[in-house]
């Protein structure tokens, strides 16, 4: 067991190191000047002329050739360096830190219904497969897994922001950011419904989750369509199992076969989807944040990646990787605990 | 025949294809429904009816509206129809090319060839994608060829998953084993007899992608990094719309038109793509039989 899971997490290094020589390999196109941006504290940095320029070029090795710029490069990154971003006038790994609690709130809010409303439509669908409960939830999903995220989100903002005022934009209101960045207020995770609570705070609590909720809905409803399709399928696989007609053939009730007997075994498939969703999500909601300006990785990613903001798109790579390994991984765990035949060798 | 009664049988799969259908009629007759004017370098440069930076709502000139700098919605939706095909298309014509090709090269010459190809493909699955796609395409600049490459480079990594499994699967199914006692080289296996058999799941597959990948292309113009200022392209208009999503106090849903045209055309083409994927893989694959 402890085997398996070390051999899994020796993928990451060697998913690191070619991402870090892509990444690098996209960085190298742009013209050292270009190049040097990337370590000018601030703008006016730039402007010394082209002899200034050309003597940082200098002074930072710009010009040396490809594979010792690559290994000063990643000895930074592997020193715990991630290099300064641009995007964020901070250091990355500072950027990145601050940001991740505010997608881990986002994620793991809008994750949490979307999973139980697959089981729920998934295993419903396939119990009436082809009767009017299935023909709507396949409407359903396949309208959800249709609609772009960006159109769905700018309609919640016209309905719930512009017309209704219910659901603004951003992740707190003014005066809930005055009282959270003051020195009362206790950041203990940096997610702003836990502090809230734990500070006790119901005010800023309440204001949180109105931020929270237009795109927690939107994240729900795009997601929840795939989930529910392999929720199906799965379903419709097990109520064809001969445990499943023994069972009915012994005379058990038809909601006990059902849902003890085979919902309990389709939920297989799921979990492996689930985690790979959920890695996915965690790794930048990036459309979501965007629309809805909620301050978090996706729409930092998303910036940089514009920006062409280098040192910040390679440490969103690296934590993008290591998330996906992870997550794989903790699936790969579960998994015999859901399903004792499944033996990890 | 067969799929004509399936069609019948299946409103949902039938409305998918009449809408597809549509589309390709407004893609072909573009020309006829949004001519361009003669001044134009390129069709896909969307007319302008002045500079005025509010949009104008649908009116007999512009029967969509106008949005901020005055294109013309419904030119740009017609237009952005050959666009989103252009792109969906293309995106998995070469995708499906590549994974073939990595896919049937790793199955065909196995041990350490497979093993590093399909490293290569993990390594590609464990980048992010709408990110990578957004770098690559801020570096190569604005328009559909870069966007085009762009998403190729970070989507065709399924199409080889799934083409290696199948070959590995067929491999050992009888007819081959027939194939290969009568003398047939390992190359021509692969491409006559296996290849044709294991296109089926690549091509439910790729009809889906084609739908999403226009809606990552569109995600893209809609970041900021897909086409050039003014050019047909949903995303491009839909992204537009965002400045205009509140309306003036007491009319929230002054600006609707600038959201709803755009919004719609890459919803039904997605929508109608996933509707036909869907239709093909139930008639594909007998698990899914009703």
């Amino acid at each position: 067991m402890l085997n398996y899971a070390l051999r899994r997490l020796m993928m990451l290094p060697i998913v690191l190191f070619a991402l870090s020589l892509m990444i690098f390999a996209l960085q190298m196109s742009l013209s050292p000047t270009q190049r040097l941006a990337a370590y000018a504290p601030s703008p006016d940095y730039l402007k010394g002329g082209q002899e200034s320029i050309r003597r940082m070029i200098e002074q930072y090795g710009l010009n040396d050739p490809s594979y010792i710029q690559y290994g000063r490069w990643i000895g930074g990154v592997l020193s715990g360096n991630l290099g300064w971003s641009e995007t964020a006038r901070q250091p990355v790994s500072t950027a990145l830190m601050s940001l991740f609690p505010a997608t881990l709130e986002l994620v793991v809010l809008a994750f949490v219904p979307c999973l139980l409303l697959a089981v729920f439509l998934g295993s419903r669908a396939g119990i009436y497969l082809n009767r009017w409960p299935d023909h709507v939830i396949r409407i359903f999903t396949i309208l959800g897994w249709s609609f772009p995220v960006y159109v769905f989100g700018l309609l919640m903002l016209l309905i719930f922001y512009s017309a209704l005022d219910w659901f603004p934009p951003g992740r707190l209101s003014q005066w809930a950011q005055t009282v959270v960045s003051s020195s009362d207020f206790v950041r203990y995770t940096g997610a702003n419904t836990v502090d809230a609570l734990l500070n006790g705070n119901l005010a800023i609590f309440g204001d949180a989750l109105r931020h929270l909720a237009a795109p927690v809905i939107t994240l729900t409803y795009v997601n929840v369509a795939s989930m529910t399709r392999v929720m199906r399928t799965s379903m419709l696989e097990t109520l064809r199992q001969d445990y499943v007609r023994t069972a009915r053939a012994k005379g058990l009730p038809r909601r006990v076969v059902e849902l003890h007997h085979a919902r309990r075994n389709a939920l297989l498939p799921l979990a492996t989807i689930a985690g790979m969703e959920l890695a996915v999500m965690m790794g930048g909601v990036v459309i979501t944040e965007t629309i809805f300006d909620y301050a978090g990785l996706g729409q930092f990613a998303a910036k940089t990646a514009a920006n062409l903001d280098f040192p910040a798109v390679l440490g969103f790579g690296l934590y993008f990787a290591i998330v996906l390994v992870l997550m794989n991984l903790v699936v790969d765990l579960i998994y015999p605990l859901l399903d004792p035949r499944v033996k990890t060798q | 025949m067969k799929v004509l009664r399936y069609l019948a049988r299946n409103p949902v799969s039938l409305f998918g294809v009449v809408i597809l259908l549509a589309f390709v009629l407004i893609a072909v007759f573009a020309p006829v429904l949004a001519p361009p004017q003669s001044f134009q370098l390129s069709p896909y440069d969307t007319p302008r009816a002045g500079f005025l930076a509010t949009p104008q709502p649908p009116s007999p000139e512009a029967v969509f509206g106008t949005t901020q700098g005055q294109y013309d919605i419904f030119y740009g939706v017609v237009w952005g129809t050959r666009t989103a095909f252009k792109i969906g298309l293309g995106v998995v014509a070469i995708s499906v090319l590549i994974g073939m090709v990595v896919g049937a090269v790793a199955a065909y010459y196995g041990g350490v060839v497979e093993e590093v190809l399909m490293r290569i493909v993990d390594v590609f699955m464990a980048v992010p994608f709408l990110i990578a796609a957004m770098v690559l395409t801020a570096l190569l600049g604005k328009g559909i060829v870069p966007i085009t490459i762009a998403l190729t480079t970070f989507g065709w990594m399924s199409y080889a998953r799934i083409v290696r499994s199948e070959i590995l699967r067929i491999r050992e199914m009888d007819y081959i084993h027939a194939a290969r006692s009568y003398g047939a080289s390992d190359l021509r296996l692969i491409v006559l007899h296996i290849l044709p058999n294991a296109m089926f799941p690549v091509l439910v597959l790729a009809t889906m992608a084609t739908g999403s990948m226009v809606l990552s292309a569109s995600a893209l113009s809609f970041l900021g990094v897909g086409t050039e200022e003014g050019y047909a392209d949903w995303g491009q208009f839909i992204a537009y719309s965002r400045n205009w999503i509140v309306g003036q106090p007491g009319n929230p849903f002054q600006f609707w038109y600038t959201l709803a045209f755009p919004g719609a055309a890459v919803f039904l083409f997605v929508l109608s793509w996933n509707l036909v994927g869907d239709a093909l893989r139930d008639m594909l694959d007998p698990r899914h039989a009703h």
